[in-house]
């Protein structure tokens, strides 16, 4: 666990569950019709890792992408 | 096609045997699934992940996760133009945009409602949601004792999707009644769903005409004023469908949802208390009710002959889409058949996968909250009343249609 975490929604594959929202409002935001984007360019600040992980393990569609830089 | 000979609303109920033979003859409406599916989904899933029935002219039921994922996620295949199981398959002809639509229909009609429904619109309507609670605690709280779902879930949900559309919370016991007669006595009767559906088509097209003269800034004018994508206002027809949309599916799940987290929790202490002091803990906990007692079973068409989980599907056959069921696959959900309110992972697919993820899941998730927290701040101490009896709503969507309940700790 030694890089920066990275997150990123796929568009075609989020239907705004919004569950990642609920989980991490610190790394998602919801557009007008409720559906989620990384905010900013989806780096993950330092101590927040374990809420990237919890969204993604939470999202119904699999839409979320968790890397490491 | 109203038969003048059965304008009485007694429903005229065609023979359904009690099955002898899940696996092979399911039915949705048989009393010991009403009661207790549970068991009866654990067994169709050790046998198969598809099972069928001839029952309502053919139907499966896909029994695992995987498979209610693979249907839901198949518009090619599958149709969303009936979305009720059940006895007949009249010709369609009242849609409700954009559930009974398909692509490429589909996204423009959804995309108008979901604006209105996103979790910020929802903090919106929260306040009054509280008061709406309160109100009804107000009244029967002193008797120490109720019908919670009588007298408390029943009227939360309907009450708020009135003060969305804009409609009188006055008028709720209507609405109540068309949607027990759409989606339960409708399973079997096709007059008695045609009639409610028209006394609500009759009662929208009133509202939206005094819009016409008067305009309002509720959900009915936002639809009346919206566009589709060439520009041009939406049709009087998708107008309508979409309202009678919002009131079906924006009632009776509500309640189900809220009833069943309620008769939990009068069940089980330890949760409640739990949740009492540890407050925080509500947003998984509601996941989990939702879950473990998800209400809403959807239903699609098969249109092309294909393969699900190995099991081939033809047309002409209905799928009983169970997203409940599906919640409880224990290959998909660690101790699946228990409810674990800080479980860490939860996929559950209550308000479906795909495209058609309900428009309202926003407003549900933000309703049963304020519900049981309005509840547990007034009523900390609850449980079951063994003098009285809880029974359960048939067909598509499953939740408490009586829970009595006695307050105050037991001694």
């Amino acid at each position: 666990m030694s890089g920066k975490l990275k997150i990123h929604v796929d568009q075609e594959k989020c239907q705004g569950h919004a569950r990642c929202k609920s989980l991490a409002p610190e790394l998602f935001e919801l557009d007008e019709f409720g559906n989620a984007h990384e905010i900013g360019d989806g780096s993950v600040p330092a101590g927040l890792e374990d809420k990237a992980w919890l969204a993604k393990a939470n999202c119904p569609e699999i839409a979320i992408d968790v890397t490491e830089e | 096609m109203t038969d003048s000979a059965r304008a009485d609303p007694v429903p005229a109920m065609p023979d359904h045997p009690p099955v002898t033979d899940w696996v092979h003859d399911f039915d949705h409406t048989d009393p010991r699934w009403t009661e207790n599916p549970f068991p009866i989904w654990d067994e169709l899933r050790a046998e198969c992940p598809v099972v069928h029935t001839k029952r309502f002219l053919g139907c499966y039921m896909p029994t695992t996760y995987e498979a209610v994922k693979q249907i839901a996620y198949d518009t090619e295949h599958f149709s969303s133009r009936r979305v009720i199981v059940r006895d007949v398959r009249p010709e369609i002809v009242n849609t409700a945009p954009p559930i009974t639509s398909d692509p490429p229909e589909h996204k423009p009609a959804k995309q108008l409602l979901l604006p209105p429904f996103t979790p910020d619109a929802m903090k919106r309507l929260e306040p009054r949601v509280r008061a709406i609670c309160n109100e009804l605690i107000d009244v029967f709280i002193v008797d120490g004792k109720c019908d919670a779902a009588a007298r408390y879930t029943k009227h939360i949900p309907v009450r708020a999707i009135a003060h969305m559309l804009g409609i009188p919370e006055k008028d709720s016991d209507l609405f109540i009644k068309w949607i027990h007669e759409i989606l339960e006595l409708g399973i079997k009767d096709d007059d008695i769903m045609m009639r409610a559906v028209h006394e609500m088509t009759a009662y929208f097209a009133g509202h939206i005409e005094q819009r016409k003269a008067h305009p309002t800034d509720d959900l009915i004018s936002t639809l009346m004023n919206a566009r589709d994508k060439n520009g041009q206002p939406l049709s009087d027809g998708h107008v309508l469908g979409s309202l009678r949309l919002l009131l079906i599916a924006g009632i009776d799940t509500t309640w189900s949802a809220i009833g069943a987290s309620l008769w939990h929790l009068a069940k089980t202490p330890a949760d409640r208390d739990r949740l009492i002091a540890e407050p925080e803990l509500m947003p998984t906990a509601i996941e989990e009710l939702l879950r473990a007692y998800s209400p809403v079973t959807m239903a699609r068409e098969v249109m092309k002959e294909t393969v699900i989980s190995g099991c081939p599907v033809k047309p002409g056959n209905m799928v009983l889409l169970s997203f409940p069921a599906a919640n409880r696959d224990p290959a998909m959900f660690p101790d699946a058949d228990k409810v674990v309110i800080d479980r860490k992972e939860n996929r559950h697919a209550a308000f479906g996968l795909g495209i058609h993820r309900c428009v309202g899941s926003n407003l549900a998730r933000m309703e049963m909250t304020v519900a049981i927290e309005e509840w547990l701040k007034r009523i900390p101490d609850f449980r079951l009343d063994p003098a009285g009896q809880v029974t359960w709503s048939e067909g598509t969507v499953r939740g408490p249609r009586q829970l009595p309940m006695l307050f105050g700790k037991a001694h």
